[in-house]
């Protein structure tokens, strides 16, 4: 599968077709599970009405987790297989990863401040959550960082690879530190601590997330890869002017 | 003499003879520090609280300072290449640079923080640990910055961008750096701190260079 859409022009054909269909279902998703959770769950014994927060915070934690561990493993595959498009991929999904990164830490701060009283706290699970945006916008930053195109990409699938690292602290951070975030409810030993009444809804939401960023990962790599054959044209496509011959070979460009 | 031995020579040699270099890295060390006591105050008992973090934030800002030119005098004038066709590995020449890079900047600022935890009342039965953690520390941040002055070789504005990279790197050096104080100064157990402190370090110590050389090869490529 991964050396079939190795082909640029067979990806975008395949896009081309999925992008609008991705699209419906993610927003049908997306508002299925908007609704159930903002207005069917029950509220939480203790906390109440503002528990629904939740079910943006915890999902787009989820993504933003998911979207790292994407621009890592697409990065491993652009430098140990050379895939074409992988690094066009990290490079996608990065301001998709910090967007959600950055809904997290808002609705958790907005969760926080009836909850703890406190708009942040410096525990191990949001330093670590606030680290992991730096390394996206570090990311971001060294990707656009040089001229040379390639030099960036390859730079970035570097960086992403160091900053992995991040991923695991993030995940144990609640079980290694004393913090106030509240430890793992549904990926853990001994199964789900949650109500199924509240799991379903949060899970619809996991999914309507996943299906967001996917139309979003792939209307981004598109917009990429058509820049590319702008850029391409650009340089390649000039006409030769009237009467003259082309003799001279074109001139080199920078890698695109 | 090896080549890890004679390219630390060779770096020691070229930082120590531009040494206004040092001279600034020390310098700007001290000035940051200073300025604490003009933001937050001269009160005695506030200062000696935060001095661990205040030398250490410091220290962290003046390793960043200098390490864009780490790689870059050699990367434009050619002796990078050099380097990376030599039969020694080039994550030995990285080890050696990382190495002159502490020794003219890390060991120095090290030394001197007693003389500046003096000057923000830090409780004396604490020097020893903030001195021990802080040589113990900056190698840590020499090879982990190595990382990044290599990703950013040819980049616009490498001075800011090795800040951003580094940023979440230093985190682990500074958090065990500062905590070992604290325990201290509590008369709690600095050394599980200065344990992991040293952890990272020699953690750093393998893996850092094999980042380094890669990122070294993508910039010579």
């Amino acid at each position: 599968m991964l050396t079939r859409f190795a082909n640029p022009a067979r990806f975008m054909r395949a896009s081309g077709a999925l992008l609008p269909w991705l699209g419906v279902v993610a927003a049908v998703v997306l508002a299925i599970g908007l609704v159930w959770s903002l207005l069917l769950a029950p509220p939480d014994y203790q906390q109440g009405q503002s528990v629904r927060i939740m079910f943006i915070h915890v999902p787009s934690a989820w993504m933003a987790l998911s979207a790292y561990l994407f621009i890592a493993v697409a990065s491993a595959v652009a430098l140990v297989w050379r895939h074409p498009l992988a690094e066009i991929a990290a490079q996608a999904a990065a301001p998709a990863g910090a967007a959600f990164t950055l809904v997290c830490l808002a609705t958790g701060s907005l969760w926080g401040r009836p909850m703890w009283g406190a708009w942040w706290v410096w525990d191990a699970r949001l330093t670590s959550v606030l680290v992991l945006f730096f390394l996206y916008l570090g990311y971001i930053a060294l990707v656009n960082a040089f001229d040379d195109q390639s030099r960036g990409a390859r730079a970035g699938s570097l960086l992403a690879l160091v900053g992995v690292v991040n991923l695991p602290i993030i995940k144990f951070s609640v079980d290694w530190w004393n913090t106030l975030h509240q430890p793992a409810s549904v990926l853990r030993f001994g199964g789900p601590s949650i109500d199924a009444s509240m799991l379903i809804p949060l899970l619809i939401m996991a999914l309507g997330f996943m299906l967001l960023f996917g139309w979003v990962l792939l209307l981004r790599m598109r917009t990429a890869l058509n820049e590319r054959k702008i850029r391409a044209l650009r340089l390649y496509g000039q006409p030769a002017p009237r009467g003259a011959t082309v003799a001279a070979p074109l001139p080199a460009a920078s890698r695109t | 003499m090896g080549p890890f031995l004679g390219l630390l020579r060779r770096d020691l040699r070229l930082g120590l003879r531009q040494g206004g270099d040092i001279g600034l890295v020390l310098g700007f060390f001290v000035l940051a520090v200073l300025l604490f006591p003009f933001g937050v105050g001269p009160e005695p008992e506030l200062l000696g609280r935060i001095a661990a973090g205040i030398i250490w934030v410091a220290a962290l800002l003046a390793a960043v300072l200098s390490l864009d030119r780490l790689f870059a005098a050699d990367y434009a004038d050619g002796s990078l290449d050099l380097l990376a066709l030599s039969a020694a590995p080039l994550e030995l020449a990285v080890l050696a640079k990382a190495a002159a890079h502490w020794l003219t900047t890390g060991l120095p600022l090290s030394l001197l923080s007693p003389v500046l935890a003096v000057f923000l009342d830090l409780d004396p039965a604490a020097m020893p640990v903030l001195v021990l953690g802080l040589v113990i520390g900056t190698p840590a941040l020499s090879l982990l910055g190595a990382i990044a002055a290599a990703l950013s070789l040819g980049a616009r504005r490498p001075g800011m961008l090795v800040m951003l990279l580094m940023l979440p790197l230093y985190l682990p050096p500074l958090i065990f750096g500062t905590g070992a104080v604290e325990a201290a100064l509590a008369a709690q157990g600095a050394r599980p701190h200065l344990l992991l402190l040293g952890a990272v370090t020699l953690a750093a110590l393998p893996l850092a260079p094999l980042a380094t050389a890669a990122a070294l090869r993508q910039a010579l490529d």
